[in-house]
């Protein structure tokens, strides 16, 4: 084990796989020599050249577009979008070409792509800088969405998307860049569409994911004083999402919370109680619920920007009304 | 379809002939995918090809099988010309089993992986973004080979089009851009929603050298395409093809072009490119007995293929949820 950031253990998976696949390339903004607005690329241009580390013009469409064709010629690109918001920018090619192309040809070509677009509030980054978009991409057929909440998975993960054959958009968390944990660097690629259970508790499920996590962890230990036992589960990859293991949790729960820093209208949560509902209304205890943010653009202040987050207070009083 | 002429060689007769036998069957492929979409047998957007044989053809005929090409939405005739398969070609746009991609692309969607030809497509420009893209593996790749990017005169006025000129240069990729000029964007001219001195003036912008030539003319087509993939091949990165031409038709089958002068029209299928290489072939003394042959040829593998479409099965209902993806396929 080592102590590595959430940044350095994506650097160091991205560093074994382009070891390991010399297909393994990287494009985008900033990457050579500034390697990446948190460093997750640091070094990178100087190992393996401005031909694996391409740093490019501000053309995401380009960046996005141009992935897609050499995915489909033979290599394995890495695409730096560096905010999801920007991968907005990237969205027709995203949409209409990596997530399509595979099936409207029907099943001449794969597109091995990974996307990597940062999500969530750090620092005031305001309203074009702060967007949690994950359940946009979920919607759409054909995309992989992983959303990695450690230094471990974003090493492990990172690692099975590189080698995923179909696009996969990987959503790091932009205030997960600093956080530091224990990191096997020999671990093997996760398993996509596995969650992981952070704590396991028999009164309610709680199910998160990203940065959510930590603040749900705190919620759970909140809750533990108050002598309610919350089970915590990150489900890492957002589509496919673990069902199985939310839906075993639920069966001996009869109660889940869905967290999450998006904006809680037409988030991911709204799918997963509703897959709930639907398969196990029966043997709920409780209506199922959802935490999110309010609907409304992120804004800079400060004490405004803190009312977009979801506390771990918050989650905890849910929780307990879920209790009564 | 494909032929390779020698390089710095004024093509021969029996190769001109060979360019007009694929210019028929591009015409008689899409003059029966147009009809067909009209009496309803087809469903979707058709967009004909018809009074652009040319380019297709005169490009193509350059390229090698492995080089690749991509396409836009007017994409039969770039199929066809790098030696697509009528057969699958036509129970695609039939949306049958055995076609191209299996019944689930249709006419916007053609392509075939194995002859190096990316895809047609449905969003104007994004098979150029393709393109460099496929370049930039070939790069990677250390590979053998040049990619082509077909797109109209409309793509000139998207986002993408022009990062992808900016990209090109400043990768030297070894792309050939053929721009098709049919002088509409959709159903609008093209002139009134262009500012600037035009196409050719915006790839010189980028730093790509090009030239403007009469689309309409297989064998001006075919010369500047050879110098200019010879220029690609020689790893003097991106060049710019621009090709003025008309389409016959509108934009799609069921467009009847009526926001069009007639005139415009009757004076470009005054410059039908077929015609035009037949007469060049009857001034060589190619004999007409053996044009006509060959456009008898070209109707008869098309009616080949229509009955080929018109009898294979529908899709199996299964493949409804196939080549989705790996991981989180549909269940």
């Amino acid at each position: 084990m080592t102590v590595l950031t959430y940044a350095q253990a994506a650097l160091t998976a991205l560093r074994q796989e382009m070891e390991r696949d010399p297909m393994v390339w990287v494009l985008g903004e900033d990457l050579g020599p500034e390697g990446g607005v948190a460093g997750q690329y640091a070094g990178l241009q100087a190992r393996f050249g401005k031909d694996r580390i391409v740093d490019t013009p501000i053309s995401e469409s380009t960046i996005m577009g141009s992935a897609i064709g050499a995915a489909i010629c033979g290599t394995r690109p890495v695409v730096e979008l560096r905010y999801a918001d920007f991968g907005i920018c990237a969205a027709d090619e995203i949409v209409n070409q990596a997530a399509k192309i595979r099936y409207m040809l029907g099943g001449q070509v794969r597109v091995p792509a990974v996307i990597r677009q940062p999500i969530g509030l750090r620092d005031g980054m305001a309203a074009q800088h702060s967007q949690s978009t994950e359940s946009w991409w979920i919607h759409v057929p054909g995309l992989v969405v992983v959303a990695p909440s450690s230094p471990a998975d974003n090493h492990a993960l990172l690692k099975a998307a590189i080698r995923c054959d179909d696009p996969v958009v990987y959503m790091e968390h932009k205030e997960l860049w600093t956080v530091s944990g224990d990191v096997d660097e020999e671990a093997p690629p996760a398993q996509l569409g596995k969650a992981a259970i952070l704590r396991s508790g028999t009164d309610l499920t709680i199910v998160t994911w990203s940065s959510m996590t930590a603040v749900c962890m705190s919620a759970a230990a909140m809750l533990a004083e108050r002598g309610c036992a919350a089970e915590v589960i990150d489900l890492r990859t957002l589509w496919p999402w673990d069902r199985e293991t939310v839906f075993e949790s639920l069966r001996n729960t009869g109660r889940l919370l869905v967290v999450h820093q998006a904006v809680r209208v037409g988030g991911f949560g709204g799918e997963i109680v509703a897959e709930a509902a639907e398969h196990l209304f029966r043997e709920l205890k409780a209506p199922p619920r959802r935490l999110g943010a309010p609907r409304v653009p992120v804004p800079y202040a400060e004490p405004l920007e803190t009312l977009c987050r979801v506390a771990d207070k918050q989650i905890a009083a849910a929780a307990l009304e879920m209790m009564r | 379809m494909m032929m390779m002429m020698m390089m710095n060689e004024i093509p021969t007769t029996e190769q001109v002939r060979a360019l007009y036998r694929t210019m028929c069957l591009i015409r008689a492929f899409d003059e029966h995918a147009g009809d067909a979409r009209r009496a309803g047998k087809l469903r979707g957007s058709v967009h004909e090809y018809i009074g652009q044989e040319a380019i297709a053809t005169g490009v193509c005929a350059n390229l090698q099988r492995t080089d690749y090409i991509s396409s836009y939405h007017r994409g039969h005739g770039h199929c066809l010309a790098k030696g697509a398969d009528p057969d699958a070609m036509m129970k695609e746009l039939y949306g049958r089993a055995g076609g191209v991609c299996g019944g689930k692309g249709g006419s916007m969607h053609v392509a075939d992986f194995s002859l190096g030809i990316l895809g047609a497509n449905g969003v104007v420009a994004d098979g150029v973004t393709i393109a460099v893209g496929a370049a930039q593996a070939v790069k990677l790749r250390r590979e053998d080979r040049m990619v082509v990017a077909f797109f109209g005169d409309g793509a000139m006025n998207r986002g993408p089009m022009l990062e992808a000129l900016n990209w090109a240069r400043v990768f030297d990729l070894p792309v050939l851009f053929v721009c098709e000029d049919n002088l509409y964007s959709d159903r609008t001219r093209t002139h009134s929603v262009t500012g600037g001195p035009g196409v050719l003036a915006r790839a010189a912008a980028f730093g790509i050298p090009g030239e403007t030539i009469d689309g309409n003319d297989v064998l001006a087509v075919h010369e500047a395409a050879r110098r200019l993939a010879a220029e690609v091949r020689a790893g003097r990165g991106p060049f710019f093809l621009h090709a003025t031409t008309y389409r016959w038709r509108g934009h799609l089958a069921l467009d009847q072009a009526l926001y069009r002068d007639p005139a415009e029209l009757t004076h470009w299928q005054r410059l039908d490119p077929l015609v035009r290489t037949s007469a060049w072939l009857t001034s060589r003394s190619v004999p007409a007995a053996l044009l006509d042959q060959d456009r008898g040829a070209a109707a008869a593998r098309v009616a080949h293929a229509v009955a080929a479409a018109e009898s294979a099965p529908w899709p199996a209902a299964h493949t409804l949820t196939e080549d989705v993806q790996d991981v989180g396929a549909p269940s």
